[in-house]
């Protein structure tokens, strides 16, 4: 019926907000204000019925043109957003925060701090207890602020002990920091998320005041509680803390591990494969090659001269105890089809010989015990090295040739 | 409760009632002499219906409004339209002696006035509650939510609730529906027997009484002037004068939210026309604005198509008979003739000629073409033979920018005036903080517009399109020849195209399916959908509106042809 063609309020905003989506997306701000200005009538007929009513579309595309446009100041922002505070009691929260975020980007901490306690002390009937998380949010960012404001007073004493002054109002001011801020900090990271920056400033205040078990107890919490989201971040901050506790070289691998299976890429595998190398665990020394062979499977990781001087060393000492052939086997199995291409071709020997020495030396290396003394890449690389007349390279051609019937158990 | 005043002994807010309906102060227990009725400024009270002509109402209410009556706001709203229509040039009579005895004709018909019982009278209306009864207890009369679903105008489900449930909940006293005073009853009429009001009937009366004048505005044009915001629809009520409050049920009569239709105001118009058993309207002849010659004649110049195919307008438009009187003119309530739609035929007829001599198959007006350009190209003498490639692409170069154009608009368009709407007094605080934020916001996003805001309406203009034969791009193709698709036979001049593809066999049965063809669904060549959907353009219908009408013609005119020879499916032989 002809009733499906009029144009009728719905249709109309409809085609308006489909009009500012395509000028959002091309950054014309202008005109996503000129539809903008057609749309706010909506507000009119703001019925919680649709899963994203009209005050919360104005709401998220006027924060994006305001933020963009050139003409609008954060004034102008300021004053949009307070509005847009007053307009649905369900997101007075959220509004805040996002409002806190931008002002941040904008390097405004103390009006965002002060956004924040305002925020922190709002109370709504039931609106209270149903936006609770977004209530420990807030008083997360605050705790993180006043983190921060921490921080400053500590720099400030210990310009100050430098020039032999003790000044002790700033000593108090950061112990009130740190009070404030440990208080939130804590309060958030027993919510499973993900929470780096709480946790790391949290552990950074801990262990400025010595109480490492609370640290310690928390990363563990961090990284090992399975309600908590994967987070490879988790372990790596674990680690880092061990390792400035000089903890044993057992538990820095054991927090290691779980990031080798979340993150086979992850830069801290080169630690990790050191530490496992020269395990005197068999079984650890076993997973080192694992790990270090994993990594070199990522393209990031193509030209690395340090892992590729690990994966050689550890290569070199197996062929030369002559034991745990078979580990080499295992690893080179699955990627004896595709590493030749990917790492030993001769457009690479050329590249990496011209860039970077150190980096053809470890593969080289490499390629000549796993694909033998005719390989490419070994064979170009050699050749130039013994050209140059370095004598690590003329080395390097002894040992593979020495040692080619290696390659040719492994490829068997 | 809503009472605020300070005690005059105490000065304390906290009133409670006394069983006589008065206040007294719980702190220090002063009885006022105000009673609960007198204080609540913003209900607003209603009293059992009267007749107009007995003139016996309250004129002062306690907020300033005086009752009113649903036909007063549209009789208010067809004043500022015919005084919109004859600032664009339309006869003074039109307003003084046309459309308001139409308007006073219908008042009487629909018993609403000029009449000694009118309707409603047996039946109190919904806006008193005399006893505690609650709303719904009574069986008689409906409830509210239905009363509002009642109502044409397309509502939102979630304001007709939340207004029925904040009306409901007040049981004991006086509950509010409308500002008007028959605004529930209003809502309540029977359809059928009385024909109610609604705001797309408003421009079915000036559509009529412009038909009755032959006045040169086609109803196309009109819904394009309203559209345009030359004759006032979307927000008349904001003219209402202080003491005619509108709220509740007032905004489902009068708040609409969409631009109605050319089929609805058609059809109503019909409808009234017959309701108010009109005589037979004033002849339409040949030296008429409406006759298909004429409007023929305009299409073809908007269409930049060549004058000469005038010449075959008018020889389809006498060779079926649609240029007769008796066919033209309007015969109110007489269901047997097909009603006239002026502007769609002549649209049609337009369409129909195009595919006699153009075929529009998607070929041979490309072949045509092709003939007619080397024509042009070595032979420049007695002027350029029309191609049709070229006039294509003119003229949907230009189709599309105004298209685009229009798009914009529609997605652009402010519905809501200033004058803040609210269904309840409940929401009435809530609507006005609305409506300011809206005020606000518009500002603060209109200065980062970069355009001006609430430019100038362009001037309304009879053309929407239009071409000059001074300009020396070629563009304007008026005065081209037919020569290159034309032939002399026998003295006269016919089409080169021998064929003819019909656009359906069979015609529907309008009362049935509503259509006579159905467009949507046969595939048609593109140069067809092109041509309906340019004078869909123009005359702001839907394609199949104007291709019914297409197939109404083609079957006058091969009538003889279909009947003999109904094997042949598709294509004909002229």
């Amino acid at each position: 019926s002809s009733n499906e063609h009029k144009l009728n309020f719905k249709k109309s905003k409809d085609a308006c907000l489909s009009y500012i989506q395509d000028a959002l997306l091309q950054k014309q701000w202008k005109r996503a204000a000129e539809f903008l200005t057609c749309y706010v009538e909506s507000l009119d007929k703001d019925y919680s019925r649709e899963h994203i009513g009209p005050s919360e579309m104005i709401w998220r595309i006027g924060t994006e043109i305001l933020w963009h446009h050139s003409q609008s100041s954060m004034k102008e922002f300021n004053c949009f957003m307070e509005q847009m505070k007053t307009l649905g009691v369900k997101r007075y929260l959220k509004v805040c925060l996002e409002h806190v975020f931008h002002l941040l980007c904008n390097g405004q901490i103390d009006e965002a701090y002060q956004n924040l306690s305002l925020a922190e002390s709002w109370r709504f009937g039931e609106q209270t207890a149903i936006q609770d998380k977004e209530m420990k949010l807030i008083q997360a960012y605050r705790g993180l602020l006043d983190y921060y404001s921490w921080a400053k007073q500590k720099n400030i004493l210990f310009e100050n002990s430098e020039d032999g002054f003790s000044d002790l109002a700033v000593e108090q001011e950061m112990h009130g920091y740190f009070r404030k801020a440990a208080v939130n900090l804590k309060e958030i990271i027993k919510v499973p998320g993900v929470w780096d920056i709480f946790v790391k400033c949290y552990v950074d205040l801990l262990e400025f005041y010595g109480d490492h078990n609370e640290a310690r107890q928390v990363l563990n919490e961090y990284a090992y509680n399975s309600k908590f989201p994967a987070n490879p971040n988790a372990h790596v901050y674990l680690y880092q803390f061990l390792k400035r506790q000089g903890e044993s070289k057992k538990s820095l691998i054991s927090a290691l591990k779980i990031l080798h299976d979340i993150v086979p890429s992850h830069e801290l595998m080169i630690d990790f494969n050191t530490m496992l190398q020269k395990s005197k665990k068999r079984k650890k020394r076993r997973l080192g090659l694992e790990v270090i062979f994993a990594a070199l499977d990522y393209a990031g990781w193509k030209e690395n001269a340090k892992a590729w001087s690990c994966l050689a060393r550890q290569v070199k000492q197996i062929v030369i105890s002559e034991k745990h052939l078979d580990w080499i086997k295992q690893e080179w199995n699955s990627r004896k089809d595709w590493w030749p291409a990917f790492h030993f071709s001769r457009y690479l020997a050329k590249r990496n010989w011209q860039e970077n020495k150190s980096l053809s030396y470890g593969k080289a290396l490499v390629a000549g015990i796993l694909l033998g003394k005719g390989c490419k890449y070994f064979k170009y690389v050699s050749h130039q090295g013994c050209k140059a007349q370095l004598k690590r390279f003329r080395m390097l051609k002894k040992f593979v040739n020495r040692h080619n019937p290696v390659y040719l158990r492994i490829s068997g | 409760r809503d009472f605020n005043e300070r005690c005059a002994q105490c000065s304390e807010v906290n009133w409670g009632l006394t069983d006589g309906g008065r206040f007294y102060c719980r702190s220090c227990h002063n009885v006022t002499e105000r009673t609960r009725e007198v204080v609540n400024t913003d209900f607003i009270t209603n009293s059992r219906v009267q007749t107009i002509s007995k003139g016996s109402r309250k004129q002062e209410k306690n907020d300033g409004g005086s009752e009113w009556y649903i036909c007063e706001g549209f009789q208010l709203i067809l004043k500022k339209q015919v005084e919109a229509l004859e600032a664009l040039g339309v006869c003074p009579q039109m307003k003084d002696e046309i459309l308001c005895n139409f308007w006073r004709c219908y008042l009487q018909k629909s018993k609403q006035a000029y009449c000694k019982r009118p309707a409603g009278e047996a039946v109190k209306a919904l806006s008193v509650c005399e006893s505690s009864t609650d709303v719904d207890s009574d069986p008689e009369r409906p409830s509210l939510l239905h009363l509002l679903s009642l109502s044409e105008s397309e509502g939102d489900l979630q304001t007709d609730c939340s207004f029925a449930s904040s009306v409901s909940k007040v049981s004991e006293s006086t509950s509010v529906y409308s500002g008007s005073v028959d605004g529930s009853l209003y809502l309540m009429k029977n359809q059928k027997e009385n024909l109610r009001m609604t705001m797309p009937m408003t421009l079915s009366f000036c559509y009529m009484a412009l038909l009755w004048v032959r006045e040169p505005i086609t109803l196309s044009e009109l819904l394009r002037f309203v559209v345009e915001g030359h004759i006032p629809y979307l927000n008349v009520f904001q003219h209402f004068p202080e003491k005619m409050k509108l709220c509740g049920l007032d905004l489902k009569i009068f708040c609409v939210e969409s631009w109605p239709v050319y089929e609805e105001v058609f059809n109503k118009m019909h409808e009234l026309a017959a309701f108010l058993d009109l005589p037979r309207f004033p002849d339409i002849t040949e030296s008429c604005f409406l006759h298909p010659d004429m409007l023929c004649m305009k299409y073809l110049m908007e269409a930049n198509l060549p004058d000469e195919l005038h010449n075959w307008t008018c020889r389809v438009v006498k060779k079926i008979g649609i240029g007769e009187v008796d066919f033209l003119t309007l015969m109110p309530g007489n269901k047997s003739t097909r009603k006239v739609k002026y502007d769609v035929l002549a649209a049609a007829i337009i369409v129909v000629v195009l595919k006699l001599l153009f075929l529009l198959d998607d070929h041979y007006e490309w072949l045509l073409s092709e003939l007619a350009e080397e024509r042009n190209k070595n032979n420049t003498e007695g002027g350029p033979y029309f191609e049709f490639k070229k006039w294509y692409e003119v003229v949907k170069h230009s189709l599309d920018v105004k298209q685009k154009k229009l798009d914009e608009e529609r997605a652009k368009y402010v519905w809501r005036c200033e004058k803040p709407l609210f269904y309840s007094v409940k929401n009435k605080s809530k609507a006005l903080k609305r409506r300011q934020m809206v005020v606000n916001l518009q500002n603060q996003f209109g200065k980062l517009s970069g355009t001006v805001q609430g430019a100038e309406k362009p001037n309304p203009s009879s053309f929407q399109l239009s071409w000059s034969e001074e300009n020396t791009d070629g563009n304007c193709f008026h005065g081209h020849s037919l020569k290159g698709v034309l032939q002399e036979k026998r003295g006269l001049l016919t089409a080169m195209n021998p064929d003819y593809w019909l656009c359906t066999v069979k015609l529907c049965n309008e009362r049935l399916c509503g259509h006579l063809a159905h467009y949507r669904e046969v595939e048609f060549p593109q140069s067809y959908h092109f041509v309906l959907g340019l004078f869909s353009f123009l005359l702001r219908v839907q394609p199949s509106y104007i291709h019914d009408e297409v197939c109404m013609i083609e079957h006058k005119l091969f009538n003889k042809k279909l009947y003999k020879k109904l094997k042949y499916n598709t294509v004909l032989r002229k």
